[in-house]
């Protein structure tokens, strides 16, 4: 057992299926230290919500080790309880409670004494911008504003960590950055580990350490900076006149190690910006295809994503 | 180029009050032939309303509107026959195959059997279906489902197609496979207007329009957006300690000692957004210095187009 407070090891799951045995969980192993903000990103059915509930202990495992605090996810059920706060996907409050009645529902579920109850439920109604809405339905608050009181709720016993899977789903851009301010100020003032899955790549950028997740494997896990790195040479963006030619002719090119559509336009990976722009144009022109100034871009969170996830799954293909 | 193109959606000083709620105020915009325009804003800013209007489901409270020379309010049917709808909760029925599920969209639409059997065809391949029409709806994936949902949505050939947050939910591979079928019917001249909270997709709009609390704020392509709408740039302070950087910064915010827009937490860095002076540059600098804080970097970077919309949304909220 371990420190840290996220641990896995050699980490399996696996699901009896109409099909035979499906492996949702493929030896995976994870460190997060606490303090850290931890994101899992990876394409649907990867295995993100099974890593959080055998986490959790609310799914069992069927080999290798978990814990949270070094408290066993198998057998320590209750004490991971009492020091974890949890928002499950698509999760929803209670909406015919108020604000208040559901922080207290959520108090009084954890057994948190009521004088506690007192000082705690203002406090964190003030800090996730609630205070002038206690006694409105959860039912008829926004999008984000539900997202925030859930995230508070889960914060009524003072947890050490949460675990939050896709938590901001479906939130427009002003709401999921406000709930990103507010993870951002509990790692600042309390120290608090966030574990958080997310289908949004602008905040995974957010994190201190992203995992990519694909096929039940960790295929990378580094900070946001170097897993951008990992994706190899520089990135050419170009928009062409005839996108399909453009496309057919840049795949045959061997320089080219990857091409990304991103809309109408072509998304190049290359060894040598500058040095392809030129062989690039000159090939364009030699079939006849128009097109914008091709200019070097940065590989962002995306790119980065789509690229090991094709590689990863070209290499097993070969295997 | 702009003047051979016809526009395709008209609204003018378009207006829908819900009792006293006003959930669209005096919009005006045009969106071109073939065009794909992102129609964006907050959850409740009215963007729903306005499509809504535009589909003739709802009629608005004043203003003017007309797609494809029709007024969606009074030429309903003839207009509907032209145009397809997706919205997010993807409309399918899911004991259903793929394939049962365009025939019925073809049927209800009133495709000829001939019609029926071809466009069938197309749209499976079109979705990435071919091999597996036969499979129950709600067995497929999401990405799968959402295309064949876009396939049931524009099975009568429509020249104008609304997407109501048409990538809720799917993971970014399938999002990226989902806009080149939105670019090759805008290519055949198909009109698109679209709505998302994924920024990254806002960017591969041709034009984009925000809209806040029901009246449109900017309007333009992205890449003029970042240059016109962002109120301050953005720094980016790298630092071993960025939990400090971020409560000295946060306690200048909050004494107004510095006029920051913006501080938020981005993994190991921190990105302030201020006004664009290199006096700024140095008072944060020396701020940190005073504290005793490392840095390591502390660098002007590109706006992201959310960084804009953030900017642009917050600037209303502010005048009212």
């Amino acid at each position: 057992m371990s420190d840290f407070a996220i641990f896995a090891k050699d980490l399996v799951k696996q699901f009896k299926t109409s099909k035979g045995w499906l492996t949702a969980i493929d030896n995976l192993s994870l460190q997060v230290k606490a303090g850290e903000t931890y994101g899992l990103i990876g394409p649907d059915g990867a295995g993100k919500t099974t890593t959080i509930r055998v986490v959790l202990g609310l799914l069992t495992r069927t080999h290798g080790e978990s814990s949270i605090f070094g408290l066993d996810s198998m057998r320590d059920t209750y004490e991971i309880r009492e020091r974890i706060g949890y928002i499950a996907q698509q999760f929803v409050l209670p909406a015919d409670l108020t604000v208040m009645e559901n922080m207290l529902f959520f108090a009084k579920i954890q057994g948190i004494a009521s004088d506690q109850q007192k000082k705690r439920i203002p406090e964190l109604l003030a800090f996730a911008g609630l205070t002038n809405f206690t006694e409105r339905l959860a039912g008829q608050l926004s999008g984000g504003m539900k997202k925030k009181l859930a995230l508070a709720c889960s914060l009524v016993h003072e947890p050490q960590v949460v675990l939050l899977d896709e938590p901001t789903l479906g939130v427009d851009p002003v709401s999921r950055r406000e709930f990103w301010n507010l993870l951002g100020h509990l790692r600042v003032e309390k120290g608090l580990t966030v574990f958080v899955c997310t289908p949004y790549m602008d905040e995974a950028e957010r994190c201190t350490r992203v995992g990519l997740m694909y096929a039940g494997k960790l295929i990378a896990d580094d900070t946001p900076a170097n897993i951008k790195k990992m994706v190899s040479g520089e990135l050419l963006e170009v928009t062409p006149s005839d996108f399909v030619a453009a496309r057919n002719m840049m795949a045959s090119l061997d320089y080219v190690k990857e091409l990304q559509t991103y809309g109408d336009k072509l998304h190049i990976f290359v060894d040598n910006g500058d040095r392809r722009k030129s062989e690039i144009e000159a090939a364009l022109s030699s079939h006849g295809i128009q097109h914008d100034e091709i200019r070097t871009i940065e590989v962002r969170m995306e790119e980065a994503f789509i690229s090991l996830i094709r590689q990863h799954s070209l290499r097993s293909e070969q295997k | 180029m702009n003047d051979v193109k016809k526009p395709a959606i008209v609204v003018e000083q378009l207006t829908k009050h819900f009792g006293e709620f006003v959930a669209v105020d005096h919009v005006n915009f045009s969106v071109n032939e073939g065009e794909i325009f992102g129609w964006l804003g907050p959850n409740g800013a009215g963007k729903t309303t306005t499509i809504r209007m535009l589909l003739g489901l709802i009629k608005p409270t004043s203003g003017k509107m007309s797609v494809l020379g029709y007024d969606p309010a009074k030429e309903t049917k003839t207009m509907q026959a032209q145009v397809g709808y997706m919205s997010q909760q993807f409309t399918l029925y899911n004991e259903l195959t793929a394939r049962e599920n365009i025939r019925f969209y073809g049927r209800v639409y009133g495709l000829s059997p001939s019609e029926l059997d071809q466009r069938q065809e197309e749209l499976l391949k079109m979705a990435g279906l071919s091999g597996r029409a036969n499979i129950i709806t709600s067995s497929l994936s999401g990405g799968w489902k959402q295309r064949l949902a876009l396939g049931c949505a524009i099975v009568h050939r429509p020249r104008v197609v609304f997407l109501d947050e048409p990538t809720a939910g799917v993971d970014p591979i399938s999002r990226r496979e989902f806009w080149e079928l939105i670019y090759d019917m805008a290519k055949q001249g198909v009109t698109i207007l679209v709505t998302t909270h994924y920024m990254d997709e806002a960017e591969l709009c041709q034009r984009v329009g925000f809209i806040s609390a029901g009246k449109l704020v900017a309007m333009d392509s992205p890449a003029r957006l970042k240059q016109t709408q962002m109120r301050g740039r953005v720094l980016e302070i790298g630092s071993p300690a960025p939990d400090r950087v971020m409560s000295v910064l946060k306690s200048a915010q909050q004494n107004g000692v510095m006029p920051l827009d913006e501080v938020a937490l981005y993994g190991a860095q921190i990105h302030a957004v201020i006004p664009n002076s290199e006096n700024y540059r140095d008072a944060i600098r020396h701020a940190l210095k005073a504290a005793d804080i490392p840095i390591t970097s502390l660098e002007w970077i590109e706006p992201t187009l959310e960084d804009v919309f953030i900017s642009a949304v917050s600037a209303t909220r502010l005048a009212d």
